[in-house]
């Protein structure tokens, strides 16, 4: 195991989050596409700690940041969601486009 | 044995996390994120991160379920009866997507990464417990905060207009000779971008079945929707 393994790892998530959140148009599927991302962040974080600087804790605390933020992140995101629909009717995205006038 | 392990899990974690986005029942897709995330888990544990890799697991585990209804609850296809394609910008998406991947694993290849400082601590999770209630309690006092005021502000953008909210539904009551009482359309604000004044007249007592109903014809009533 090396820290270049683990971070191909971690860009390989990121990147197929990335996909998802680019090009799904249900909201839901976009959100997958996002926690997968935090997905690779958390991979990466975790390595870098263990690979680089495992003495102190500071990378663990990161990870579990990065947790946090996951989980606010969904809950947001639904509650958003819950939202729209309520008002539009709308659970894709291209179907919340007030902005866009 | 350790690296032949983490591939075997790496692969997983790509692999599932691509048949998220490939799968037709949304069902399917929900797990293979959650199998992705197991993998991660697994392999956080791999790296002596007992704690972080057995949280990580059972938070994602109890998020997917939690995803599992919002799936059925908001998307026109959940089961994958009837295989469409729902994507915009496919080949932007892939060209991008593809990008961002070269451009982080050349970084993690390229950079000079610098030595490893120092040696793991024994205990890993005392480390972080011990950081977590000492040098470290500020970020946590944060994080807290955060999540309180997540709470709240989920709850208020999620929760339904009551009584007490709503101006345009009292206003409707008003206008067709009802009470201020009239609270059943009250509680579903949607109404009123649906049907003309006229059909709301008929919403405001059977607002709750017609609410019900609206979620079992969601996937035929979408040209109707979006139209307004």
């Amino acid at each position: 195991m090396t820290l270049e393994l683990f971070l191909l790892l971690a860009s390989a998530l990121f990147a197929v989050g990335t996909y998802g959140a680019l090009s799904q148009q249900s909201v839901v599927m976009v959100m997958m596409g996002l926690e997968l991302m935090v997905n690779g962040v958390i991979v990466a974080a975790a390595a870098f700690w263990y690979f680089l600087a495992p003495a102190a804790p500071d990378g663990q605390v990161l990870v579990l940041v990065v947790i946090a933020a996951m989980t606010v992140d969904m809950a947001m995101g639904f509650a958003v969601v819950t939202l729209l629909f309520r008002a539009k009717d709308a659970d894709m995205t291209d179907m919340a486009a007030e902005l866009k006038r | 044995m350790q690296t032949a392990l983490f591939c075997v899990l790496a692969v997983v974690a790509v692999a599932s996390g691509a048949a998220v986005f490939v799968v037709d029942s949304m069902a399917r897709a929900t797990y293979a994120l959650a199998l992705s995330f197991v993998a991660v888990g697994v392999s956080l544990l791999l790296l002596d991160l007992a704690y972080l890799g057995v949280v990580t697991v059972l938070m994602m585990v109890m998020e997917m379920a939690i995803m599992a209804v919002f799936m059925v609850m908001f998307m026109m296809n959940p089961a994958g009866f009837m295989p469409m394609s729902m994507l915009h910008g496919k080949r932007a998406a892939l060209a991008v997507s593809g990008g961002v991947f070269l451009a982080l694993a050349a970084l993690a290849l390229l950079v000079p990464w610098p030595d490893r400082r120092g040696a793991a601590p024994a205990d890993p999770t005392r480390a972080a417990g011990e950081a977590i209630m000492g040098s470290k309690m500020l970020v946590m006092i944060g994080v807290s905060a955060v999540l309180f005021t997540t709470i709240v502000a989920a709850l208020v953008l999620a929760v339904a207009r009551g009584r007490y909210g709503d101006d345009e539904s009292a206003e409707h009551g008003h206008r067709e000779g009802r009470g201020p009482h009239n609270g059943h359309g009250g509680g579903h604000g949607s109404h009123a971008d649906h049907g003309g004044p006229g059909a709301h007249a008929g919403h405001g007592d059977h607002g709750g079945r017609i609410d019900h109903a609206r979620h079992g014809t969601h996937a035929a009533s979408r040209p109707e929707g979006s139209g307004t």
